[in-house]
């Protein structure tokens, strides 16, 4: 188990494979590796098929009845539905250029996490039911039958994979292992193979709106104590509308920044900004979620959460959505929602109120991320920055997988740190913007339960944030997901421990200066700024701090 | 085991084929009947193939952006990585398929003390374009043996390609890069532990009998001399739809013809369907356009998701008691 590991342990790693043919290695499901099936309840709440007791550790997956035939089936389906699936099923040639790419084969030495050997998993079926060759040569051509340790093989690294594409960037046919693991995933839902961790958030985001299941009024309340601390350290009275008709603007961010440090502070940020600039906009209980753990089940199951922010909009009267800082819920937006959902024709093409800048590249879906909106604020000198109040902070920008290889937004957090702190750090080149590498903890593997799995695949990105630490001295980790403030602060603590990890819109309202605000001795986290701690002669203000 | 059966099969044809191009009576099956059909197979297979990729749809929009985004007026955007035109997207393409953009990107990890380092990685991208394009003109020249008049950039090419004058008959350069990259391909995947982990007797196959095409090919042309003319009349033939089949071509070339024409049956059913592949990679093709046109899934249907009046018949009262607004109290 990860906890019994020390880091010189763990890094005892072997790159090298087995001479064996991998078809004859067998799977072997690992405690602190694999995550906890999903209970049942979880999954009948949105009527998921299959739902049923099982434990992966057990011989008997208490599988249903013509599970077999129902996995072919779905394959066939999906074959059918996507050509993706279907061209990367008959292309790749194992050229290899992909092998060494994924964070889990780096930090595991697991052969059968690289991402070709992910692949061919679900390959072999493909070619051992579903092509002439494969049914007459077998193993010759490459093809298996689907037989129960099989699925468990494919369940369980299915469950290894962050969908975070690096391999597909450097696949010379841009085959993409997370389509795979989409598609994969999907065929284990078919029958009731879900992980928990994944399970609950989805129920609990279709009844109540958010992963955490917080109801109306604590989503409410624990926005309310984040005022309150903004209160104490800013000095400035903030009051959010909730559920507001006819607000310009509807906000919609992740609910683990509503919940948990230091994604909190993140929202501080949020909220400080938009005061600053008196913006017309209002938060929404109902559709209070910006992630989608149902991309992590399926994209129907992403489709019926993703569904709600177009219907909240559509309620309200809003003229378009901001959205937060976050990693998936970005690709789903971005890449996903606007085949999702039809137009909704009473929504406005995004224009900033404040600047006036169009928002040209948002203008069907009509939703833009806060880190555009921002950068646009600062371009057009709309925020009052003080940066010498992240003097503290040597930083370094960790760019999240998808919206680096699934959007492409590389500039805009850049600029916004590098005019909000006055030390800024690039991490090396290879780990950094369409080449960056997965918190390792991405689409819903974030548990407790898999923590080696986590710090394994959260070696690379580690590594690399441990050597700008080392290098510069840097000591914060900025970020715009929700998951990696979630997940990279216990990979730093156990690989580099020295490094904080900050949403960049904390950052710029620690930065910020707002009209009336008090002295600003405290940053967000009500840590004394250092240099900043009241001078003798004017410290009337702040003697009772 | 994927290696010595992969060997095997391509030994087993070389033989077959010998024997068989020696008895005259058997040379028009492998001199014209084997060659028509393989080549049959091969577009037939080529194209069903294609259609049947072409008839799943692409319900998302899902290029791999490897730049810039189109954003703020102010934020320069990577064109080619990241398009947002069909012109960026067929710049993309362009270099994709003509230079292996995406292999050129292929870097190396190692761990060494307790570090991740990563290295550039070209040996692969040099092994793979060095194989593609001398490939492409090896075929582009043999054109001399199927047209008449010889066309004049396949003159050309001849000319440019043996310029050194090295040995008689000149020695082609692309010969050269062919056999050497292509051992270079099958070097990489006997020796390096992670390719070899990874290969499949699919992927030896075909390496082997492009081995043994480029060979029988050097040895037609340097040992076993065969009648050029008799080969050329043959070419003709097939190329005219009117085969003929002159009786003094050495054996050599038979296997020779055998070992192309089953790299060509091979081909639909193979991962060398790559080829056609690559064209049709979604996450490669597609412009990164999604927040700025709406892209149709042809299987959408709507989705039955929790509607705010269920949400709210389900919290009326918190929300009431929270002070929310509702829409029935």
């Amino acid at each position: 188990m990860a906890k019994e590991l020390t880091p010189q342990e763990m890094l005892r790693i072997d790159l090298s494979p087995p001479t064996q043919d991998w078809m004859d290695i067998p799977v072997e499901i690992k405690p602190g590796i694999y995550c906890y099936p999903a209970k049942p309840e979880k999954l009948e709440i949105v009527g998921m098929p299959n739902a049923h007791e099982w434990n992966p550790l057990d011989e008997d997956w208490n599988l249903p009845e013509g599970w077999k035939e129902t996995f072919l089936e779905g394959m066939r389906e999906r074959l059918d539905k996507h050509r993706t699936f279907k061209i990367f099923m008959d292309i790749c040639v194992r050229c290899g250029a992909c092998a060494d790419k994924c964070h889990f084969f780096l930090g595991s030495g697991d052969p059968k996490n690289m991402p070709v050997v992910r692949g061919e998993l679900i390959r072999s079926i493909y070619r051992g039911e579903f092509t002439k060759a494969g049914k007459i040569l077998g193993r010759l051509a490459g093809g298996r039958k689907l037989t129960e340790d099989v699925l468990k093989e494919i369940w369980s690294y299915m469950f290894q994979c962050t969908e975070c594409r690096r391999c597909s960037l450097f696949c010379p046919y841009g085959i993409d292992t997370a389509e795979i693991t989409i598609i994969g995933r999907e065929l284990l839902n078919l029958l009731g193979l879900n992980i928990n961790w994944i399970q609950e958030p989805v129920a609990n985001c279709y009844e109540t709106g958010n992963h955490l299941g917080l109801l109306p009024h604590t989503f409410v309340q624990n926005i309310e104590f984040l005022l309150m601390d903004i209160e104490e350290y800013v000095g400035i009275k903030i009051e959010p509308s909730f559920n507001r008709k006819g607000a310009e603007i509807l906000f919609i961010t992740p609910s683990g920044d509503v919940f948990a440090e230091p994604g909190i502070y993140t929202l501080m940020g949020y909220l400080m900004i938009f005061e600053h600039i008196g913006l017309d906009y209002t938060w929404s209980t109902y559709a209070c979620e910006g992630g989608n753990f149902g991309f992590f089940t399926s994209l129907e199951m992403a489709q019926r959460l993703n569904a709600k922010m177009y219907h909240e909009a559509e309620r309200l009267g809003v003229k378009w959505i901001l959205g937060g800082e976050c990693g998936h819920m970005w690709r789903v937006v971005h890449q996903y929602m606007n085949t999702f959902n039809k137009p909704v024709p009473t929504m406005e093409e995004p224009v900033s109120p404040i600047t006036g800048t169009k928002f040209e590249n948002a203008k069907s879906l009509k939703m833009v991320h806060m880190s555009e909106f921002t950068a646009d604020l600062i371009k057009h000198g709309k925020l009052n920055l003080d940066p010498s109040r992240n003097d503290h902070y040597k930083v370094t920008f960790h760019d999240s997988c998808n919206p680096s290889r699934g959007m492409g937004m590389f500039e805009e957090p850049r600029y916004i740190i590098k005019n909000v702190c006055n030390h800024f750090y690039e991490m090396p080149e290879n780990t950094i913007r369409e080449q960056t590498f997965c918190c390792g903890s991405g689409s819903g593997l974030n548990a407790g339960e898999n923590m080696e799995l986590r710090l394994r695949g959260g070696l690379p990105r580690a590594n690399a944030a441990k050597y700008v630490h080392e290098k510069y001295g840097v000591n914060m980790l900025a970020n715009v997901c929700a998951i990696d403030r979630a997940v990279l602060p216990a990979s730093m603590e156990y690989w580099c421990p020295d490094m904080q990890v900050a949403g960049v819109s904390e950052l710029v309202a620690n930065a910020l200066i707002m009209e009336g605000e008090g002295p600003r001795t405290m940053n967000l986290r009500g840590e004394e700024i250092p240099g900043m701690a009241p001078a003798e002669e004017e410290s009337e203000g702040t003697e009772d701090v | 085991m994927g290696i010595i059966v992969s060997l095997g099969a391509v030994l087993a044809i070389m033989v077959v084929a010998w024997i068989g191009g020696s008895i005259s009576g058997l040379q028009p099956i492998f001199g014209v009947l084997v060659p028509y059909a393989a080549f049959a197979v091969f577009l037939v297979g080529f194209c069903r193939k294609v259609v049947d990729w072409a008839k799943s749809p692409v319900p998302f929009r899902i290029p791999t952006t490897a730049g810039q985004e189109v954003s703020l007026p102010w934020i320069k955007s990577a064109k080619l990585d990241n398009p947002s035109t069909t012109a960026g997207v067929i710049g993309r393409m362009f270099l994709e398929v003509f230079c292996f953009r995406s292999l050129f990107r292929n870097t190396r990890a190692d761990l060494r003390s307790g570090y991740l380092y990563y290295s550039p990685s070209k040996w692969l991208w040099l092994f793979a374009i060095g194989f593609h394009y001398a490939f492409l003109i090896i075929a582009l020249r043999h054109l001399r043996l199927f047209v008449h008049p010889i066309p004049g950039f396949v003159e050309t090419l001849d000319a440019v390609d043996g310029m050194f004058q090295i040995g008689i008959p000149p020695i082609y350069l692309t010969d050269l890069l062919f056999v050497g990259a292509v051992t270079a391909l099958l070097c990489r995947r006997l020796f390096l532990s992670k390719v070899r982990f990874i290969s499949l007797p699919a992927d030896y196959f075909p390496l082997f009998l492009l081995l043994g095409i480029g060979i029988t090919g050097l040895l037609m042309r340097f040992v076993f001399r065969v009648d050029i003319v008799s080969v050329k009349q043959l070419a003709n033939g097939l190329a005219s739809l009117h085969p003929t089949v002159p009786d003094n071509i050495g054996s050599i070339f038979f296997v020779h013809v055998a070992l192309v024409s089953t790299l060509f049956a091979y081909f639909p059913f193979s991962k060398l369907m790559h080829m056609g592949g690559v064209f049709m990679s979604p996450t490669r093709n597609l412009a990164n356009t999604n927040r700025m046109e709406r892209h149709e899934n042809p299987w959408w249907t709507p989705p039955k998701f929790h509607t705010y009046a269920e949400y709210e018949d389900m919290y009326r009262d918190l929300m009431k008691e929270a002070g929310l607004p509702l829409e029935r109290e």
